[in-house]
């Protein structure tokens, strides 16, 4: 869409806002951190304009080769079950978004990040740094090679642990889509008493955090696989959206 | 946002603080602006596509807090940006931050100190005069203070986007 020439004025696309189901609360009692962190204050709505309907674009020349594989990164291969995790990043609408970075981060096969704040009794990899980065493809489509992450503890409640997950970060093509989230494994029986997960109140809204085992995916003799979409925001259905009508 | 060097370029620093007055020492702060001349180089502004004249502008910054709770950004001022409604923005970053503690990033506004197109700025205009405050930057020696509060008396203006 270009800027209306009659008027001079500027057209901008829209994002649909969040449904508020479908994110968990900033405050959520039941994960401690949010008490002392989240804003008490109701959250001030900000219409979309330029700052928001733009982003950074990121990426593009800036990525090594083996940034999408996390088994490669260092002269040893990591302990651990070794995963391809792969998906599709879409809109609301279903539609790729392609060439957008994609970021993720995760603890090594025994539970354990290396990270300065983690210290728990665990052993380190020092094949293993846990991080990676990709590109979408022109269908939106990323993968990486990694290791199943292990489940750890932490000191929200009693004998409280972390079922086994890996962080997503997205950019999407606009600051309205940014969205950092996490990818779960299918069945895990941590799911229940982990107040991040179920932070999300939805039940159909939690099952998007939890990647598929995808066997025709695997690498025989190699890898497990698991498939994991992940859905950002839409446009607005405006009547600018179109651009068939910029003919 | 900026490579170090460039001129005219000025940090923002602050401080982010938690409810009970910690310091939050595991946040990343990101940073999102216009150029200078109030431009983007991206394909969604209708006005077009255009790289900065800034050698090496990203427009995008991160960092991450240290153990006092303190980022800094290296950038340039961006400039004024003309609305829909046919108002004008005054200069301002759009920030992002993520902790843990946060389910998801909370978003505000760092707007600059000396800029007199604050009174007219349509999201300003739309902050509770008592808090408004806490999205003005403030000046330092090397350019801006902006400290984050995400709770308290002083609680930062965070919005929905």
């Amino acid at each position: 869409m270009t800027q209306d020439t009659t008027t001079g004025k500027l057209v901008l696309p829209g994002y649909r806002r969040d449904d508020v189901e479908a994110h968990p609360p900033l405050l959520s009692p039941g994960y401690k951190s949010t008490v002392s962190r989240a804003p008490r204050q109701p959250l001030t709505y900000l219409p979309q304009r330029l700052t928001e309907i733009t982003g950074p674009l990121l990426g593009a020349g800036r990525l090594g080769e083996l940034d999408h594989d996390l088994t490669r990164q260092h002269d040893g291969e990591p302990l651990g079950q070794r995963i391809i995790v792969h998906g599709r990043v879409l809109d609301g609408d279903g539609r790729a978004v392609p060439h957008t970075l994609v970021e993720i981060w995760q603890a090594n096969a025994a539970g354990r990040y290396r990270h300065t704040l983690d210290n728990w009794p665990a052993p380190l990899d020092p094949n293993f740094t846990g991080i990676g980065r990709a590109l979408t493809d022109a269908q939106g489509r990323y993968e990486f090679v990694t290791v199943q992450p292990g489940a750890y503890p932490w000191r929200n409640h009693d004998n409280a642990w972390r079922p086994a997950h890996i962080h997503f970060s997205l950019f999407g093509r606009a600051f309205t889509q940014r969205l950092v989230t996490q990818m779960y494994f299918p069945g895990d029986p941590l799911f229940s008493q982990d107040p991040i997960f179920n932070s999300v109140r939805d039940e159909q809204a939690r099952q998007r955090m939890v990647a598929r085992y995808d066997h025709a995916t695997t690498r025989p003799e190699w890898a497990l696989a698991y498939e994991f979409d992940i859905v950002l925001r839409g446009r607005d259905a405006t009547p600018f959206e179109d651009e068939d009508d910029d003919e | 946002m900026v490579p170090e060097g460039t001129p005219g370029a000025c940090w923002i620093r602050g401080r982010i603080i938690d409810g009970t007055g910690a310091p939050v020492v595991d946040a990343l702060v990101e940073s999102w602006q216009a150029d200078p001349d109030g431009r983007f180089d991206h394909p969604d502004d209708p006005r077009g596509a255009r790289p900065s004249t800034v050698p090496g502008f990203r427009g995008f910054g991160r960092c991450e807090t240290d153990a006092q709770g303190q980022y800094a950004l290296l950038t340039v001022k961006p400039g004024a940006l003309p609305t829909p409604e046919g108002e004008t923005e005054a200069p301002h970053l759009a920030l992002s931050v993520f902790a843990r503690g946060l389910l998801h990033r909370l978003v505000t506004r760092v707007y600059f100190p000396d800029e007199a197109g604050n009174v007219t700025d349509p999201v300003l205009r739309g902050v509770d005069p008592a808090r408004r405050g806490t999205l003005l930057a403030s000046p330092a020696p090397d350019g801006y203070r902006f400290d984050i509060c995400l709770q308290g008396e002083h609680e930062t203006v965070f919005f929905a986007v």
